[in-house]
């Protein structure tokens, strides 16, 4: 291939891990607002800094796998393709969310995407998405799970419950733990008397690595070198090292750390490590950005035009899908 | 006849009949294994497994270590992802380590998703007191599963429903979880003959009466047809209502025996502070109050951890011979005639 | 373009917030994302950030202010349109109301959180009174009985007060009120015995409740008999006309004319019925009578009247009866001249304030123009409710009467 068409591809490829980028990074900070002005309610947890976990991550998976998240999971859910006005609709609690909006924003769920939510219990989500790989492998598909999940899950019995189940059958599972160095308000060092998450998998006989978290570029090579072992062999897991800009939630002083560690991490986040990249490459002008950035936002405000503008579901629905609904 | 199992006629245990019926769904539909601990090589804790590795190999026969959170879960996703597990948690003691993800979410994703999911799994638990095995193996929180919406919860008491009750869930789209009495295993007897299916909708009678209903299910099943058989040699009439479902009741059975008997009691192997015989109580009351001829009574485990010394732990449990009290008490007519 | 900026809520508890520091003063240009004020909540100190770049144009809280959330702090200059409305949110219709039995609806998602409403206890309302002449009434208030025995001594007529007399204060079954009820020769136990019951008590009510006055009046049937067969002649059976027929008519529309006959006396007050529905005393066959109504008897023409008494008197004795015609009559005629008695005293129906009895026509010596000859006498007697009306009214009432009888082809 050419140089040129190489450096097309780059840029392509580099304005498209922006864009989604920059769309989750939009949303979350229109989630800020909207819940400052009560349109959202219940927890809110915000993605700004960890994008290129998400956007990196999901370039790689297929239709066919399967993804399983946590409360934290806008990013994921944007990025795997659920419309953004259904992400939206389902944080007002509107008929037209993604989850009828029943689940609100840690519940987010989209069987077309397989994308299996969201859960508010930390490390809740670990045993469903071992339970998916092994349907994967007993039907022979070729499709893995990804499972995300935080630094706090890792204290939790489901996480090693899991690791080992999935080591033990060779689950064609992906941990993708997200390392942002907080539980909450509890520091990682305060949590675990080995902060080396990878280390943890190993013990478990799986295949584990550290990714610079802020880099999408490094995240989606990892991703996929995992991806396409894990296809064929057991389970991995990455640990990618990330900081998030937030507060846990929006109710949330951050008495537990620092401002300067916040501002040092921003200095280094996702958006300008991709950005100043691209530049340097050639690859990105301002213009394309300030597009990138106007469409993004465009893409928002129509989200919640539609969000607003949707309906409540009937109150009369209320006792619908606590089982399954059979045809008459 | 074509459709009578085959083993319809010889004399079995309710373990064999578990185990025939977990069996034919196996050989029925590839979809379907069994996960659990020691359910292989061990041939289950309570044998009910037994053969089965042998036959159906340790794909579909899968034992798991000691992850009650992270097999029960990883039954949910593999429902999610298409297949049909029947979980094996050894005992209703040890499900308190996967309460999480049996309440969490086996019982939640089907609404909170807006029906886009349903999580057809099946979840076997032994379940009960009686052996002397103390107060952490001892639990009856089959009350506790029925108070969540989202689960339905069976007790097969016969011979029948421990062959057939297992199809039925097998074949629900929603989460089962199906409470097998530990006392019951060693239970003989023949299927009824011309029985190849039993639904999981209704409660049945399983002794008719004029006097009296109890209502029951599981374990105390025997225990109220013990005490009813007493109770008509002095000309007491006692019904016996199996509940066979717990989640949900059978309110329509229950109203209609009641209504026609007048009094109830009911027997529950739980303990009675805000338990199932509380609900079912509460559910009489509401429908059936003005066809009450003297009020509810019920029939319990003692608030107490249930104890190991056999002679304490008889008195902590319903025996029939309290039941027959019970019924008594309640059939007692007034001075005046 | 101005905008307002508010306290933003944090959290699902958060209500309030103490202002504790301006980081921008008026004049700063701000960033979108760059922190505004500092503000102490429940949980800490919360930087509060700017939802757009622009610019601070004042303050409108000072430190030390609580500000409740959604109270306006600043006022800012923003570039472009701001992206969302910068009003508060517009309360949206919520959704529609919960269905009997689903847990309370949510809060309305748009509105401001509410203080927290002070927890008051609900007591429940107290029961209602019940209602006159139920046996609840009678029973005793530490009677133990059953909800199932307190029913069947209800449909038995077993009063209460007789159960908890003989229960002795223990529990009373229903075996028990069987017993009693089998005891007492008059507790019905079929329904012609129910149904004397019944009409027993209510005429023990009407005469307990209802003061009655009684006028008496011989009116001369004559020119009615004479009409009636002039007119029947020509006619098929079927068709023919009788004479209770021409008195339902007459009184029924004496008492449209007249106020205080027709209508019902409830509540201590009296209201005259604008319709007059006659009910006709009816035997029912192996005892017992009811009275259904004609309805709009002053208003329908002989041949209808007639049509539909013939009618109601094949479906009294058949007893298909719609509980309507038990319900709506106004007032009653009742007519035993076929029983050959010449005056009736007749007992009102509650709620009703007449009753117009009708004895059997008989020839009767009568005086005319001073010479004595033989008329048919019908004695019509009015019993009706001294609340309502007195004599003088009555008298009126039966002349009326007597002059439509007198004018048979009016009618």
């Amino acid at each position: 291939m050419s140089a040129a068409a190489e450096a097309s591809l780059g840029r392509e490829h580099g304005l498209e891990l922006l864009r989604q980028m920059l769309r989750i990074r939009g949303f979350e900070d229109r989630c800020y607002r909207l819940y400052g002005e009560l349109k959202i309610r219940g927890f809110l947890h915000l993605y700004n800094g960890e994008e290129a976990v998400a956007v990196g991550a999901m370039e790689v998976f297929r239709p066919t796998d399967a993804i399983v998240s946590t409360y934290r999971e806008h990013g994921h859910a944007i990025a795997r393709g659920i419309p953004m006005k259904n992400v939206m609709a389902e944080l007002y609690g509107k008929q037209t969310g993604c989850s009828r909006g029943r689940g609100g924003s840690m519940h987010l769920f989209d069987v077309s995407k397989r994308f299996y939510g969201g859960n508010a219990i930390v490390a809740g989500g670990l045993p469903i998405a071992v339970g998916l790989a092994l349907a994967q492998q007993l039907q022979h598909q070729s499709d893995l799970t990804a499972c995300f999940f935080g630094d706090g899950a890792v204290a939790e019995g489901e996480f090693h419950e899991s690791l080992n189940l999935a080591a033990l059958w060779k689950l064609p599972i992906l941990f993708l733990c997200e390392n942002n160095l907080y539980a909450m308000g509890t520091a990682i060092e305060r949590a675990q008397a080995e902060t080396d998450i990878t280390r943890k998998a190993r013990a478990y006989r799986m295949e584990a690595d550290a990714v610079d978290g802020m880099d999408v570029f490094a995240v989606e090579a990892a991703v996929r070198s995992a991806a396409a072992k894990i296809r064929n062999g057991g389970p991995a897991l990455l640990e990618m090292r990330t900081y998030r800009f937030r507060a846990h939630s929006m109710f949330d002083p951050q008495l537990y750390r620092d401002k300067t560690e916040v501002e040092s991490w921003q200095k280094k986040g996702p958006l300008i490590t991709l950005t100043t990249r691209l530049k340097a490459l050639g690859l990105m002008s301002e213009d394309d950005y300030q597009r990138l950035e106007r469409e993004a936002g465009a893409e928002i405000d129509a989200a919640v035009q539609f969000a607003e503008s949707s309906p409540w579901e009937p109150v009369s629905d209320l006792e619908r899908f606590v089982y399954a609904e059979r045809a008459s | 006849m074509q459709n009578e199992p085959p083993e319809a006629a010889a004399r079995m245990t309710y373990r064999d009949a578990v185990r025939e019926g977990i069996r034919e769904a196996l050989k029925a539909d590839p979809r379907v294994f069994l996960m659990g601990e020691d359910v292989g090589r061990y041939g289950g804790s309570y044998a009910v497994s037994r053969g089965l590795l042998a036959e159906f190999g340790p794909e579909r026969i899968r034992d798991t270590p000691l992850s009650e959170s992270a097999f029960v879960g990883a039954g949910i996703g593999a429902a999610l992802g298409g297949l049909r597990p029947i979980v094996e948690i050894m005992t209703v003691n040890f499900s308190l380590l996967a309460l999480d993800q049996i309440v969490n979410n086996a019982a939640t994703l089907s609404h909170m998703s807006g029906g886009q999911l349903n999580v057809p799994v099946v979840i076997r638990l032994a379940t009960g007191a009686g052996r002397q095995l103390a107060a952490q193996h001892s639990h009856s929180l089959e009350g506790w599963y029925a108070h969540i919406p989202g689960l339905r919860i069976v007790a097969p008491a016969t011979l029948d429903d421990a062959r057939f009750m297992l199809g039925a869930a097998l074949a629900s789209p929603d989460p089962v979880l199906i409470f097998e009495h530990l006392h019951l295993y060693n239970m003989e007897g023949v299927l009824t003959s011309g029985i190849v299916r039993v639904d999981l909708d209704h409660a049945v009678i399983r002794r008719p009466g004029r006097d009296v209903t109890l209502i029951t299910y599981g374990w105390s099943l025997y225990k109220c047809l013990a005490a009813a058989e007493a109770l008509a040699r002095d000309g007491i009439e006692a019904e016996v209502l199996d509940l066979r479902t717990l989640r949900p009741l059978d309110d329509a059975a229950i109203t209609e025996s009641v209504r026609r008997t007048r009094r109830a009691v009911i027997v529950d192997e739980g303990w009675r502070s805000g338990s199932l015989s509380a609900e079912v109580t509460c559910r009489i009351v509401e429908q059936a109050f003005y066809d009450l001829d003297a009020p509810v009574a019920r029939v319990c485990a003692a608030e107490v951890p249930v104890p190991y010394a056999k002679h304490l732990e008889d008195a902590a449990l319903p025996s029939p011979a309290v039941i027959e009290a019970a019924v008594r008490g309640v059939a007692a007519r007034s001075g005046s005639g | 373009m101005k905008i307002e900026f508010r306290l933003p809520s944090l959290g699902a508890d958060m209500e309030s917030a103490v202002l504790t520091e301006w980081l921008k003063k008026p004049g700063d240009r701000v960033r979108q994302g760059e922190p505004l004020v500092t503000v102490e909540t429940t949980k800490g100190l919360i930087d509060v950030e700017s939802y757009d770049d622009g610019q601070l144009l004042e303050h409108l809280a000072q430190p030390g202010a609580k500000v409740p959330v959604g109270a306006v702090l600043a006022r800012l200059e923003v570039e472009g349109t701001s992206r969302s409305p910068p009003a508060p949110p517009a309360p949206h219709a919520t959704p529609a109301p919960p269905v009997p039995h689903a847990p309370p609806a949510p809060p309305a998602p748009h509105a401001t959180p509410a203080p927290p409403a002070a927890l008051t206890a609900e007591l429940p309302a107290p029961a209602p009174a019940l209602a006159a002449g139920s046996p609840e009434e009678a029973a005793a208030p530490h009677a133990r009985i059953s909800p199932a025995a307190r029913r069947r001594a209800h449909e038995l007529g077993v009063s209460l007060e007789d159960l908890e007399r003989s229960g002795g204060g223990d529990i009373v079954h229903i075996e028990d009120v069987e017993k009693l009820a089998a005891r007492k020769p008059a507790a019905p136990t079929d329904e012609r015995a129910l149904m004397r019951a019944t009409i027993g008590a209510a005429m023990a009510r009407a005469k307990r409740e209802i003061p009655h006055y009684y006028l008496g009046h011989c009116v001369d049937f004559g020119p009615a008999r004479d009409w009636l067969t002039r007119h029947n002649a020509p006619l098929p059976v079927k068709e023919r006309l009788l004479d209770a027929v021409l008195i339902t008519k007459a009184v029924a529309l004496a008492a449209f004319r007249l106020e205080g006959f027709n209508g019902y006396f409830r509540s201590g007050r009296f209201e005259q019925s604008t319709a007059v529905n006659a009910g006709v005393a009816i035997a029912v066959r192996g005892g017992g009578l009811v009275a259904p109504a004609l309805l709009d008897a002053h208003r329908k023409d002989l041949a209808t009247l007639m049509q539909e008494l013939s009618a109601l008197v094949v479906r009294v004795r058949a007893g298909h009866l719609r509980s309507g015609e038990f319900t709506a009559a106004t007032l009653t005629i009742t007519n035993l001249g076929a029983e050959g008695v010449d005056v009736l005293y007749p007992v009102i129906n509650p709620p009703q304030v007449a009753i117009i009895g009708a004895g059997a026509i008989r020839d009767r010596p009568w005086v005319e123009d001073g010479r004595v000859v033989v008329r048919p006498v019908l004695t019509l007697a009015l019993a009706a409710d001294h609340r309502v009306t007195d004599g003088r009214a009555g008298a009126r009432f039966l002349r009326a009467t007597a002059d439509l009888l007198a004018q048979p082809q009016a009618l």
